[in-house]
C-alpha cells in the first residue's frame, strides 16, 4: 500500500487558495443571481398557471411539464452548444463578447429550478382560503392585483421553506456549470486536484465550502423573510 | 339604488334564487332572513358579483351587472362587503389592512389614507389596535376592523351577509352597534341576519326567504307581528324560542 501524504496548504495558501477563493466568487455569482432570477420568472410562471385564460395557463403548464422534465446538464449543454444557432447574429457576437459561459449557465440555471419554483408558489397559492381572494376582490381589485397585494404575499411567506429547498438545490446544481467551462468552485478544485494530485484535500475543501455556502443562503433567506416581510400569524 | 328584476340562480340543479325582484331605496335598510338554505347569502353575493346571476336583470346605482360595459371592479369599490368570517388580510397591520385599497384603487396619499382610517377605527372604538395584526384581535374586534376597512372606500352601499354568525354572544353588541350607529347615519345597508333585535330596532324593512323565493317583505313591526307566510310564522317560533 502507498502511503498518502495529507498536504492541507495546497488548499490553505498559495496560488491554488486563490483558485478556489475565484471559484467561490464564481459560484456566488452565479447562484446569487439565479436564485433571483428564477424566483421572479417562477412567480410569473405561476401566475400564468393560475390564469383565467387558457391558452395562457397550457402555455405555462408545458413549460413546467418540459423543463422539470429535462435534465439540467442536457439544458447547460443546449444553451451553451446549441442556442446560438437560433439567435440573431449581433445577439451571439454580443454573447461573444461577455462570459458566454456564465450566461449560459445562469439562463440554464434559471429555466430549470423556475420551474420548481413555479409549483412550489402555485401550491402555496392554493393554500390561502378563497375568501381572500373574495375579500380583496369585493374591495374593487382586479384579478392581478389582488394576487399582488393579498394573495402573493401571503403564499410567498407559506413556500419559504420550500423555497429555500430550490435555492439550494440551484447552488448546488450550479456545480455543473463547470462542464461549460465556467470557472467557478468545482472547477477550480479540480484544477487544483490535477496540478497537485491532493484530490482529497481539494474536494473536501470545496465540500466544505459548499456547506457554507449553503448555510450562507439559508440563513441571508430566512432573514430576509423574518426581518422584511412582515410578520404574519397564523390564520 | 339596488334592483332586482325576476333574478335566477341555479348551482348545477338547486334553484338558489327563483324569480326574486326586491327593489332598495337610497338610505334604506334591508334585513333579509330566513332558515339557511335558503338562498339569501347567494342573494346578496349576487349585488357585488361574487355570484353571477343566470337570468333576469340585476341594477346598481343605475350600472347593470348583466352587462359586459359595466366595469365590475369599479362597481365593487363602491359597495362595502362585510363577510360572516371577517376575511382580514393575515399578513398586514390593522392600519395596512384599512389603508390599503383607498391607496391603491382610489389613489389617496398615505397621509390621507391613513387619516381616514384613524377616525374610523375611534368610530369603531378600537384607535388603540391600529398596529395589531388581525389574529391578535377578537372575533367582534376583527367584524369592527372589517366594517372599518370597508367604511374606508367611502362605499354608497353596505352589505353584511352574516356578519355575527361566527362571534360568541359577547361580542355580537359590540358590532351590532357599529352597525346601527352606520344605519342612523343614513347608509343604505343590506344584512343577512338572524339578529331579530337587529331586524325588529333598526332595519326599514325584513325581507323572507326561503327556497330561493322571497316569501314575504314587509315593516319590521308587521313582520314580527303578523306574519303572513306559513313559512315566515313557523320561522319566527323556531329562532324566537328555539327550545319549542
Amino acid at each position: 500500500m502507498f502511503k498518502y501524504q495529507f498536504d492541507w496548504t495546497v488548499v490553505t495558501s498559495g496560488q491554488y487558495a486563490e483558485w478556489l477563493l475565484s471559484g467561490i466568487k464564481v459560484t456566488f455569482e452565479l447562484s446569487l443571481l439565479s436564485i433571483v432570477l428564477s424566483f421572479f420568472l417562477g412567480l410569473l410562471i405561476a401566475v400564468m398557471r393560475m390564469s383565467h385564460i387558457a391558452p395562457i395557463r397550457w402555455l405555462a403548464h408545458g413549460y413546467l411539464e418540459f423543463f422539470r422534465n429535462t435534465p439540467l446538464l442536457v439544458q447547460i449543454f443546449f444553451w451553451y452548444f446549441g442556442s446560438y444557432k437560433i439567435l440573431p447574429k449581433a445577439f451571439n457576437d454580443w454573447l461573444n463578447n461577455t462570459n458566454f459561459e456564465f450566461a449560459a449557465a445562469v439562463i440554464a440555471l434559471t429555466i430549470y429550478t423556475s420551474a420548481f419554483i413555479a409549483e412550489d408558489i402555485r401550491s402555496g397559492v392554493r393554500s390561502i382560503p378563497k375568501e381572500q381572494m373574495e375579500a380583496a376582490r369585493s374591495s374593487g381589485f382586479s384579478y392581478l392585483r389582488s394576487m399582488q397585494y393579498i394573495i402573493l404575499p401571503q403564499a410567498i411567506r407559506l413556500t419559504i421553506p420550500p423555497l429555500i429547498n430550490q435555492f439550494l438545490n440551484l447552488t448546488k446544481n450550479s456545480s455543473l456549470a463547470m462542464t461549460i467551462g465556467v470557472m467557478e468552485l468545482t472547477y477550480q478544485a479540480r484544477q487544483v486536484e490535477s496540478y497537485t494530485f491532493k484530490g482529497f484535500e481539494a474536494f473536501t475543501a470545496a465540500t466544505l465550502i459548499y456547506v457554507v455556502i449553503s448555510l450562507i443562503i439559508t440563513g441571508l433567506v430566512t432573514l430576509y423573510s423574518k426581518k422584511i416581510l412582515s410578520p404574519m400569524k397564523a390564520h | 339604488m339596488i334592483k332586482f328584476q325576476g333574478v335566477h340562480k341555479w348551482f348545477k340543479k338547486l334553484h338558489v334564487l327563483n324569480d326574486v325582484n326586491l327593489h332598495v331605496s337610497p338610505g334604506e335598510v334591508l334585513v333579509i332572513c330566513g332558515p339557511s338554505g335558503s338562498g339569501k347569502s347567494t342573494l346578496i353575493r349576487t349585488i357585488n358579483k361574487l355570484e353571477p346571476i343566470d337570468k333576469g336583470t340585476l341594477i346598481i346605482d343605475g350600472m347593470d351587472l348583466s352587462d359586459p360595459k359595466t366595469d365590475i371592479n369599479k362597481l365593487r369599490a363602491e359597495i362595502g362587503f362585510v363577510f360572516q368570517q371577517f376575511n382580514l388580510y393575515p399578513h398586514l397591520s390593522v392600519l395596512k389592512n384599512i389603508t390599503l385599497a383607498p391607496i391603491k384603487i382610489r389613489g389617496l396619499s398615505r397621509k390621507d389614507a391613513e387619516d381616514v382610517a384613524m377616525s374610523l377605527l375611534e368610530r369603531v372604538g378600537l384607535a388603540d389596535k391600529v398596529h395589531s395584526y388581525p389574529t391578535q384581535l377578537s372575533g367582534g374586534q376583527q367584524q369592527r376592523v372589517a366594517i372599518a376597512r370597508a367604511l374606508a372606500m367611502k362605499p354608497k352601499i353596505m352589505l353584511f351577509d352574516e356578519p355575527t354568525s361566527a362571534l360568541d354572544p359577547e361580542m355580537i353588541g359590540e358590532v351590532l352597534l357599529v352597525m346601527q350607529n352606520l344605519a342612523s347615519s343614513g347608509m343604505t345597508m343590506i344584512v343577512v341576519t338572524h339578529e331579530m333585535g337587529f331586524a325588529s330596532e333598526v332595519s326599514h324593512r325584513v325581507a323572507f326567504m326561503d327556497y330561493g323565493i322571497i316569501l314575504e317583505e314587509a315593516k319590521p313591526d308587521e313582520f314580527f307581528k303578523n306574519p303572513k307566510h306559513d313559512r315566515a310564522k313557523q320561522f319566527l317560533k323556531e329562532i324566537l324560542s328555539p327550545m319549542h
